[in-house]
């Protein structure tokens, strides 16, 4: 038989883009998904590719989960691939969440506080029954609304801090530092850590959220308060001098109330941990609250001795881009690599048969067979 | 407003990438010299050098500009939007038609020896004057470079960089539209 | 291609890349972080070289990609048409006519030229991963020039083994200062990047980091006096073309044992062919 190097990889890629694309569509006979359909009932879906995607556009986001037939990994990936050659024109002032547009407030610290608890479009109490109803599809009633104006909603750790019983963050007018344009470097402040936080992984940061609570570096947590809702976005163009709103994004943020036995110089008090993640996504939200806290440890004079409490270490795993393109490029050809193993191998056995065939027990070890000199070639300094 | 100001690169995707490719041969390969164009700098701003500017500056890197080139800043800040300070140790991109003290720009640090200064210097000429014998990597075997207009005390100088290794200042020399670049990794001798 | 600057990054990230190569270049070995892009391929599928690439490549270069030696594997022809795409540059697959070259775990066997530039693909940077994760802790010994974790490696490896064990990625001094990851190339690749003619530009994007080896740099491969360096590969010459010195890809031809070695470097293997040279498969090939 005759050995025909492969060929044809070009030609390759193309067939399976086409059936990519085929397969996306499925069955012709049924309906195409329109976007607004996915931002409007799949908005959860939309939600998470835009917060791990760093980008908060969900006509852009239902398109990224369409096109990524709901691989939500893959729709992040194709929003901060687009993310990345857009133009920056301004940078916004700070958000302001006490100001929310709130849609649900809830604290598990207090049992009424100003403005109330606001359960809000919860899955919290729904038994978990696949919904057959739904399943047939049909309209649905409209939720109970209620005309009592909107009480102000003053955040938790506000309140706390006013009795002095919450840490105070220094304000600071340091500009923040931006992962996409600088890398990682360590120490990596709090802007850094929680900017990599929020564009995490869910999952990972889920489970390394739930390590803390069993024990790897707990800071017993309450959940102070978690609100949801729409704020407003502001720039100030140095022309103006004021500033202008340019529009609204939807956001859910944590604040974890945690213990914090006090040191020599601070007396015993809570400290924060903060969540914050566009759109509808309380678990990412308090999984990042507890996360951040833990990797405080070292700032708060605690013992670091739990993963999730070692920056670097989180830091360098929470982005599930950097992740799956790294765990899925093992998929490459490694041809030459496993062929140079493959012959290391054969080498080191056949070394080892010699030894064996040998009279005289002759294995290598560290008394026998000792490097003794750096040569002048691969000399160590 | 840009109207008094003389043009920059007229196709800066290109240009700048041509620049960008003479400064990186000249940088892997010292005392090679590089031809440039495409820029009318205001002088005593030579085109070599602004042409590197150009391709390599902009409002990230600091910039710090000798008394002598203080009557180009308000070009580079229009093509460059450089930001121009005050302190030369506060530079990543420095020019100067004066060496001076070459120990006044940041050398990095030995775990972060990447955020030394680059100094742009300028100089009379290449090819006559100050005889240099230099080796090192990029350079197959020790090469002869001449270069006019380096002070006195330039190889001590620079034996004070190079020992400092990977810490120190690298050096791109430019005379009118020439250019050759003396890396930190170079060791420099009476030629 | 529409909508997309030239070789697709804007010129805002090609300068910032720019400069940390041209730090690279004046320090031989030395690991320069940079502001990776996010880019429209998966990190550890070549997004480092690529930004590399589109830094340094212009109108007039003519480009190879190679994957594992190979023009035509799909990772190659992926990024081969990313470029011609988005820089509407030549391509080629002849070392030769190449100016710049993009690769991911090999060195061609054709000798590479001072007019050249070879853009290796990166995984992972960091020589002493293996031995301590923390790059805190590895940046702080390359800093020190601390390479006593690498040097106890080998020396447990020849206790073990009698000889070091690394196959590929093998670690190796630059100009005898910075201990440097060469990349997944088989050590048989290792002996052409010293003293190589060529500028070598090494990217790896997922981890943030470029580095570089100016032309005729001295690289060796660490070892010891009475171990030295000894590259690995097939014992056997190219079935096709008959080659005796380049690094063979081992093929499986059947379920009972059956193998042909071929020449990893398709472009050597076929010009040797064109040239007359003929390997004992390729006789047979030839023969039917």
């Amino acid at each position: 038989m005759a050995y025909v190097a492969v060929k044809g990889g070009e030609r390759a890629i193309d067939n399976a883009h086409a059936w990519l694309a085929e397969e996306r569509r499925g069955d012709p006979a049924l309906p195409d998904l329109t976007l607004p359909q996915l931002r409007e009932q799949l908005g959860r879906a939309v939600d998470r590719a835009m917060a791990e995607g760093s980008l908060y556009d969900p006509d852009l986001g239902a398109l990224a989960v369409k096109q990524a037939q709901g691989d939500l990994i893959e729709a992040a990936f194709l929003l901060r691939a687009y993310r990345t050659t857009l133009p920056r024109f301004a940078h916004s002032r700070p958000i302001d969440t006490a100001a929310m547009q709130v849609e649900r407030r809830i604290s598990a610290v207090f049992k009424d506080l100003p403005g109330g608890q606001v359960l809000g479009p919860t899955y919290d109490y729904t038994h978990r029954l696949l919904d057959f109803a739904l399943a047939a599809g049909g309209p649905v009633p409209p939720a109970p609304r209620t005309d009592t104006p909107v009480e102000a909603m003053p955040r938790v750790s506000d309140i706390l801090r006013a009795e002095g019983m919450m840490e105070t963050d220094a304000p600071s007018e340091a500009e923040p530092g931006d992962l996409t344009r600088e890398p990682l470097s360590f120490p990596a402040e709090r802007d850094v850590r929680l900017q990599a936080l929020a564009r995490g992984d869910e999952g990972f940061l889920l489970g390394l959220g739930y390590s803390t609570q069993r024990g790897y570096g707990g800071s017993h947590p309450f959940a102070g308060e978690i609100r949801m809702g729409e704020v407003t976005v502001e720039i100030e163009p140095p022309e103006l001098g004021f500033a202008i709103e340019i529009g609204d994004l939807v956001v859910t943020e944590c604040q974890m109330v945690n213990q914090f036995k006090g040191s020599k110089t601070v007396p015993p008090q809570f400290t924060r941990g903060y969540g914050l993640v566009f759109g509808f996504s309380e678990r990412k939200a308090m999984a990042m609250a507890l996360v951040d806290r833990a990797m405080r440890a070292e700032e708060l004079g605690e013992d670091v001795t739990a993963p999730a409490q070692n920056v670097e270490f989180v830091l360098y795993h929470s982005d599930n881009i950097e992740a799956t393109g790294f765990v899925e490029h093992l998929k490459l050809p490694h041809y030459v690599d496993f062929q140079s193993e493959l012959q290391n191998l054969r080498r080191l056995r056949a070394e080892v048969e010699r030894a064996r065939d040998r009279p005289a027990p002759a294995l290598v070890d560290g008394d026998t067979d000792t490097p003794t000199t750096a040569s002048q070639a691969g000399s160590l300094p | 407003m840009s109207g008094d100001l003389s043009p920059g690169f007229a196709d800066p995707v290109t240009e700048a990438q041509a620049c960008f490719r003479a400064v990186l041969d000249a940088m892997a390969r010292p005392g090679r010299l590089h031809t440039l164009g495409g820029v009318t700098p205001p002088p005593p701003l030579g085109v070599a050098s602004a042409a590197v500017l150009l391709t390599l500056v902009d409002h990230e890197t600091p910039l710090w500009l000798d008394d002598g080139l203080r009557a180009a800043q308000p070009w580079l800040a229009f093509h460059c939007g450089a930001a121009v300070v005050a302190d030369p140790r506060a530079a990543a991109y420095a020019v100067a038609t004066d060496l001076g003290e070459l120990g006044r720009f940041h050398p990095g640090t030995h775990e972060m020896p990447e955020t030394a200064a680059t100094l742009i210097l300028q100089v009379a000429g290449f090819g006559s004057g100050r005889r240099l014998r230099l080796s090192g990597p990029g350079l197959r075997a020790p090469a002869s470079f001449a270069v006019a207009g380096l002070p006195d005390d330039f190889i001590a100088q620079w034996h004070a960089n190079r020992t400092q290794f990977p810490c120190g200042v690298d050096l791109i020399l430019c005379a009118g539209d020439q250019l050759a670049a003396l890396p930190r990794s170079v060791t420099i001798e009476e030629g | 291609m529409m909508g997309y600057n030239f070789a697709y990054l804007d010129e805002q990230t090609k300068r910032m890349i720019r400069r940390a190569l041209l730090k690279a270049v004046a320090i031989p070995g030395h690991q320069v972080p940079f502001g990776s892009r996010e880019m429209p391929l998966p990190y550890g599928w070549g997004t480092g070289g690529i930004q590399v690439t589109a830094s340094v490549l212009g109108q007039q270069d003519v480009l190879k990609v190679i994957d594992q030696g190979a023009d035509d594997t799909t990772n190659a022809v992926s990024i081969r048409r990313f470029f011609a795409r988005t820089a509407g540059v030549r391509t080629t697959t002849h070392t030769a006519a190449a100016t710049v070259i993009q690769t991911r775990h090999r060195i061609p066997e054709t000798k590479l030229r001072d007019d050249q530039i070879i853009v290796y693909q990166v995984p992972q940077p960091e020589p002493l991963f293996r031995l301590e994760p923390s790059r805190v802790e590895t940046r702080r010994m390359h800093g020190l020039a601390d390479y006593g974790l690498m040097h106890v490696k080998l020396y447990e490896d020849i206790a073990r083994y009698g000889q070091i064990s690394i196959s590929y990625d093998y670690p190796v001094m630059v100009n005898g200062r910075y201990l440097m990851s060469p990349s997944p190339i088989p050590s048989f690749d290792n002996p052409k990047m010293d003293r190589m003619p060529a500028l070598q530009l090494f990217g790896a994007g997922r981890e943030k980091r470029i580095y570089a080896i100016p032309p005729w740099t001295e690289v060796r491969s660490l070892d010891f006096e009475d171990h030295p360096f000894r590259p690995i590969n097939a014992p056997h010459p190219c079935g096709l073309c008959g080659a005796t010195d380049s690094y063979l890809d081992e093929v499986v031809t059947d379920d009972h044992g059956g193998r042909l070695f071929v020449c990893s470097d398709t472009d050597h293997c076929a010009e040797r062919r064109a040239a007359g040279h003929v390997g004992t498969d390729g006789v047979k090939e030839a023969a039917e």
